[in-house]
C-alpha cells in the first residue's frame, strides 16, 4: 500500500541483484546464496554489488576449498604458544567471519566435511572446537555465499549446505553491471523489518507452492518466508503481499524444483514415468495447491522463472542435478599423500611433508621442560617432540556394476540381476566400499549412479532400471573401464561386476550386428585385462553358456553362472576378483 | 545464550519425542537413532531436551559427574579420596554436543596442556565423555563421523568406563551415557554392526501435510520474532513434560509388567526373526518407561505396541533382496500379532 506513496521506494532489480540486496537486509537469518555462476564478469560484478550492499564494516571472507579443521574451526597458534609457554587458542575462519558474510568458491568440490561444519556453524550461529587440546566456543553469525561452478557432468554442492541458503539465484541470466550501492535503502530495511506482518493466507499460499514445486524440505518453507519478509522491508511494506510472495518464490524455491507444477487443465500429462529417484509418493500434494488460488498463482510464477532447460527437465520426469550426497564424494584429481582419515599421531617429522599434530608435540615436550633447563616463557622443542598425524590409509574400493539390461539378458533375469547386485550392495555395505552403478541397453550405456556409498540411491536406481532392446556390450564395458580408471587416478581402487549373459549385439558404432558386436565386446574385454582391471563376470543367462565364459576369460576376470550364485557365493567371487 | 526452540512446540514427529522421551526415563533403553530427512527438527528436539530434564545429584566439584549415592562408583579422583560423605551438588542432566571435528583428545581426556606447560605438572583433563557421564552425548551426521571416534563411543557406551592411556597418563572414569546420534540416510548409512548397538532407532520425515507445513513455519517464524516470548508460552507445557519424565522416572521401577506382555513381545520378537535377546529386552523396558510416563501402574501390550517399531526396525535381519522397508515389515508382523 505504501509502494505508491513511499518515494524513497528502491528502484526494481534483477533477480541476482534482489538476492544480493535482500542477503545485505537480513544475513544471519537467510543463511546466504546459492550462486551458480562460471567465473567471469559476471560473477565479479555481482560480488562487488553484494559487498557494496553490506555495510562497511561487515567482515567478508573467502573460503579455501580444502581449509584445515585448525583454520576453519580453530586451533593452537604455534607461534605465540611457543613464545609465551601457555596454550595460546586461535580462532578460525568461521569465528573471525562472525557477523559477515563467508564467500565459498568452487562450493561444487566442497568435502562432506566441510559442508558439516558450515551446516552446524549456520543452525547455532556459534562455532565449537573440541578439538587438539582445546576446547572453546565463539560467536559465528554467518552468511555463506556458494558459488557453485559446476556444469551438469560436476559433483553437486553438497546437500546438507544447501537446505541451509535460503536464495538461489542463476546469472547466467544475470547482467554485468549493477546499480551502484544503496546503503541507505538497506539500512532502512533492516530497521523494518521487525515490524513486518505475515498473514495466514499469505503463509499457506507460500507453503502450497513450495509443496507444489516439490521443494520438500521444511527448512525451505522458513527460508522462502523469511524471503519474503526481507523483500516486504526491502520495498518498505509492513505487511507481505503477493509480490513479495513472488519474488520468495523466485528466489528461494524455482532453482530447486523437483517437480513440474501440475497445469490445472492438463494435470493428467504429468504422469509420465517417474523419474528412479525422484519422490514420488507425494501426488496428492499438487492438490493442495491446486484447491488455493493464491498458491496456484504462485506456481504460475515459478514456472515463468524456471529456467528453461530446467523445465524441459521436469516435464520429461528427469529431476535436474541433484543435490548431492556428501558421502562417497570425488576426491582431488592428484594424489595426496595425505589422503585417508586423520587417526591419532605418531613421533615423526613434519619436515617430510606429514602434518604436526602440535597439541600432542607440546604434549610430548612438556614433561621435559625443566630438564632441558627452560628458562622464561619460552618452550623448548626439539625434533623428536615432533608427533604427526598418521592417517589411515585404507584405500577405499568402489565396486563398479555394469548390468546388461537389453533384452536378450534382462527380460526374463534382469530381475534376478538386481537382486543379485543388491546382495552384492549389501556386501559392499557392511565393507563400508563405495558402489557405482551403469547399465547398458539400446544403443548405448548409461551410467546411472556415480561412486557413492549410499544402498539407498543405489537400490533405488536398480529399482527404476527398465529392461529391453539391443545389447550395446561393447559400450558397456568401455564405459565401465573409463569409470575405472578414473576412480583409479583418484586413489581408490576399482573393481568391476559385470552381469550379462554375454550376448552382444550391437557394436561400439552403435550398429547391429551379432558379429561385429562380439569382437568389438571382446576388444573392450582385452582392454580391462590389460590395464588389470579386477573383474568378475555373472552371466544371467538361463543356463550356463560360452559368451559369457568367454567374456571373463577376456577380461582375465572371474566367472559364476548366475544360477549358482547364491549370496555366499557372489560375495566370496567378488572379493576373489579384487584379490583379497 | 539465546533460548532454544522447546520441545514441546515441535510440530509432529510423534515418534522422535516418544523415543527422546523414553530415553530421558530409562537410560538403560540404550541410545537413540534419528535417522530421516533434511529439515525435520532433529538437532532442534534433542538440543530442546536438554531443558526439559531435571537435575541430577553430583559429587561437588567433581570434574567426572560421579553420583553420590553410589561410594563404589566414585571416579577415584578428586571423589574417592575426599573419605567420609561426599559434599553434593545440583547439576542439570547434562547433553553434551559431540562437535564435527572433535579430535579424540577432547573426546576421551588428555593431558593438560596448559598445566603441563605453564607449571610442567602431569594433570588429566577430563574429556567430553566425562562430562556426558550420567546424561546423553549427541552426534549429529553420526554417519559422517569419523570410524575410529565411532568405535571408541560405542565402546565405552557398552562398557560404561573411559579407559585412557596416553602420554604416560593412566587413568580410568566412569562413563554412562545415552547415546543420541542423527543423521541423513541419503548421506550414507551406517554400518548393520553400528545400527543395532542403539537401543532405539525413529524414522523421521518431512511432513506432507500443508496444514502441518503452514503450522511449522508459523511457529518458527513467532519463535524468530520474539524468542523470550515464544519460550515464555510454551512454559507451561514444558514444564508438563518435565512432570511426567520425573513421575516417570520415579515411578519406574514399580510399573507391573504383567506376563501376557512379555509374552506378546516374546511372540513380536519371533515373528520378526530379530538376532538375540537384546530386542526383547529393550522393548519391555521401553513398554514399561511409556506405561510409567502414562502414570499406569501396569504395562499392557498397548504400551508395547506403542514402542515396538522403534526398538525392533533396525534388528532386522537385512534382507536386501526385499524391497519392502523395515517399518512396514514390522507394522505387518503387528498387525498380525494384534489381530488374534
Amino acid at each position: 500500500m505504501l509502494r505508491g506513496v513511499n518515494a524513497s521506494a528502491p528502484p526494481p532489480l534483477c533477480d541476482a541483484a534482489l538476492a544480493a540486496v535482500l542477503l545485505a537486509v537480513d544475513p544471519a537469518a537467510l543463511g546466504g546464496i546459492w550462486v551458480r555462476a562460471r567465473i567471469g564478469p559476471a560473477l565479479d560484478g555481482w560480488t562487488a554489488f553484494l559487498r557494496a550492499c553490506l555495510p562497511d564494516e561487515t567482515p567478508v571472507r573467502r573460503l579455501p576449498i580444502h581449509v584445515a579443521d585448525d583454520r576453519l574451526i580453530g586451533g593452537i597458534d604455534l607461534a605465540a604458544t611457543l613464545r609465551s609457554g601457555r596454550t595460546v587458542v586461535e580462532r578460525g575462519l568461521l569465528a573471525a567471519c562472525d557477523g559477515g558474510v563467508l564467500i565459498v568458491p568452487m562450493a561444487e568440490r566442497m568435502t562432506g566435511a566441510t559442508a558439516s561444519r558450515l551446516a552446524a556453524t549456520l543452525d547455532t550461529a556459534t562455532v565449537v572446537a573440541e578439538r587438539e587440546g582445546i576446547s572453546a566456543v565463539w560467536p559465528a553469525r554467518i552468511a555463506v555465499v556458494a558459488i557453485d561452478e559446476g556444469r551438469d557432468d560436476d559433483e553437486p554442492v553438497p546437500a546438507a549446505l544447501l537446505d541451509r541458503l535460503a536464495l538461489a539465484v542463476d546469472l547466467a541470466a544475470a547482467p554485468d553491471e549493477y546499480p551502484g550501492a544503496m546503503p541507505d535503502a538497506v539500512d532502512r530495511a533492516r530497521r523494518g523489518l521487525a515490524g513486518v506482518r505475515v498473514e495466514e493466507r499469505e503463509r499457506e499460499a507460500l507453503c502450497a507452492a513450495g509443496l507444489a514445486l516439490g521443494v520438500d524440505s521444511m527448512r525451505m518453507a522458513v527460508a522462502a518466508l523469511r524471503t519474503a519478509r526481507a523483500h516486504a522491508a526491502w520495498v518498505g511494506r509492513q505487511t507481505v503481499e503477493g509480490a513479495d510472495l513472488e519474488a520468495a518464490v523466485r528466489l528461494v524455491f524455482a532453482l530447486r524444483a523437483t517437480r513440474m507444477p501440475a497445469e490445472p487443465a492438463e494435470a493428467a500429462a504429468e504422469d509420465a514415468d517417474p523419474p528412479p529417484s525422484a519422490p514420488n509418493e507425494t501426488d496428492q500434494s499438487p492438490d493442495h495447491a491446486d484447491s488455493d488460488p493464491a498458491g496456484d498463482r504462485l506456481v504460475e510464477v515459478a514456472r515463468a522463472v524456471l529456467p528453461p532447460d530446467l523445465l524441459a527437465r521436469l516435464a520429461a520426469g528427469l529431476v535436474p542435478r541433484r543435490p548431492g550426497n556428501t558421502a562417497g564424494r570425488r576426491g582431488e584429481g592428484a594424489a595426496s599423500r595425505r589422503r585417508g582419515r586423520p587417526l591419532g599421531s605418531v613421533p615423526g617429522d613434519p619436515r617430510r611433508g606429514d602434518r604436526l599434530n602440535l597439541a600432542d608435540t607440546l604434549r610430548a615436550a612438556a614433561p621435559w621442560q625443566r630438564l632441558r633447563g627452560r628458562q622464561g616463557a619460552a618452550v623448548i622443542v626439539r625434533p623428536e617432540d615432533f608427533r604427526v598425524v598418521r592417517y589411515r590409509h585404507r584405500s577405499e574400493s568402489v565396486t563398479v556394476f555394469v548390468v546388461d539390461a537389453s533384452g536378450s539378458s534382462a527380460l526374463h533375469r534382469l530381475a534376478e540381476a538386481k537382486g543379485a547386485v543388491e546382495l552384492l550392495l549389501a556386501e559392499c555395505y557392511v565393507r563400508r566400499d563405495q558402489v557405482a552403478l551403469l547399465a547398458f541397453r539400446g544403443e548405448a550405456a548409461d551410467l546411472l549412479l556415480p561412486p557413492t556409498r549410499s544402498l539407498v540411491r543405489a537400490k533405488r536406481m536398480l529399482a527404476g532400471l527398465p529392461g529391453g532392446g539391443g545389447t550395446p556390450l561393447a559400450s558397456g564395458l568401455d564405459m565401465a573401464a573409463g569409470l575405472a580408471r578414473a576412480i583409479r587416478r583418484e586413489g581408490r581402487s576399482p573393481s568391476l561386476v559385470v552381469l550379462t549373459d554375454g550376448r552382444a549385439n550391437i557394436g561400439r558404432d552403435g550398429a547391429p550386428g551379432r558379429e561385429s558386436a562380439s569382437r568389438d565386446a571382446t576388444d573392450a574385454a582385452r582392454r580391462i585385462a590389460g590395464e588389470s582391471l579386477p573383474a568378475l563376470v555373472l552371466d544371467t543367462s538361463p543356463r550356463p553358456r560360452p559368451e559369457a565364459a568367454d567374456l571373463a576369460r577376456a577380461m582375465a576376470g572371474l566367472y559364476l553362472p548366475l544360477p549358482q550364485a547364491d549370496a555366499a557365493a557372489v560375495s566370496r567371487a567378488v572379493i576373489a576378483a579384487r584379490g583379497g | 545464550m539465546a533460548p532454544l526452540y522447546p520441545f514441546s512446540a515441535i510440530v509432529g514427529q510423534s515418534e522422535m519425542l516418544l523415543g527422546l522421551t523414553v530415553a530421558s526415563v530409562d537410560p538403560s533403553v540404550g541410545g537413540v537413532l534419528i535417522f530421516g530427512e533434511r529439515g525435520t527438527g532433529k538437532s532442534t528436539a534433542i538440543r530442546a531436551l536438554a531443558h526439559l530434564l531435571p537435575t541430577m545429584k553430583v559429587v561437588d566439584g567433581c570434574r567426572f559427574n560421579c553420583d553420590p549415592a553410589k561410594p563404589a562408583d566414585l571416579c577415584g579422583h578428586a571423589c574417592g579420596k575426599q573419605g567420609g560423605r561426599p559434599k553434593t551438588g545440583e547439576i542439570p542432566i547434562p547433553v553434551v554436543d559431540l562437535p564435527l571435528g572433535a579430535t579424540e583428545d577432547r573426546v576421551v581426556g588428555a593431558l593438560d596442556l596448559e598445566v603441563a606447560l605453564s607449571r610442567g605438572e602431569k594433570r588429566f583433563e577430563p574429556g567430553l565423555l566425562a562430562r556426558a557421564h550420567r546424561g546423553f552425548l549427541y552426534i549429529d551426521e553420526v554417519n559422517l563421523l569419523e570410524d575410529h571416534l565411532v568405535d571408541l563411543l560405542l565402546d565405552v557406551a557398552a562398557s560404561g568406563e573411559n579407559v585412557v592411556e596416553r602420554e604416560g597418563l593412566s587413568v580410568r572414569h566412569p562413563a554412562r551415557f545415552v547415546l543420541v546420534g542423527s543423521g541423513n540416510p541419503e548421506e550414507g548409512e551406517l554400518r548393520p554392526q553400528l545400527l543395532d548397538r542403539f537401543g532405539l532407532s525413529v524414522e523421521v520425515t518431512t511432513p506432507k501435510d500443508l496444514k502441518d507445513r503452514v503450522e511449522v513455519v508459523r511457529r518458527r517464524e513467532a519463535f524468530e520474532r520474539d524468542r523470550d516470548g515464544f519460550v515464555a508460552a510454551w512454559t507451561g507445557k514444558e514444564a508438563a513434560i518435565r512432570r511426567k519424565i520425573v513421575r516417570a522416572r520415579r515411578l519406574l521401577s514399580q510399573i507391573e509388567m504383567p506376563d501376557g506382555v512379555v509374552q506378546r513381545a516374546a511372540e513380536i520378537c519371533l515373528a520378526l526373526g530379530t538376532d538375540g535377546l537384546r530386542g526383547e529386552l529393550i522393548l519391555i523396558r521401553a513398554a514399561r518407561a511409556v506405561a510409567a510416563l502414562e502414570g499406569a501402574k501396569v504395562a499392557s501390550v498397548d504400551h508395547l505396541r506403542r514402542v515396538a517399531p522403534m526398538t525392533l526396525r533396525h534388528r532386522l535381519r537385512r534382507d536386501p533382496l526385499d524391497d519392502v522397508g523395515a517399518s512396514v515389515r514390522v507394522e505387518r508382523v503387528l498387525d498380525e500379532c494384534y489381530a488374534a
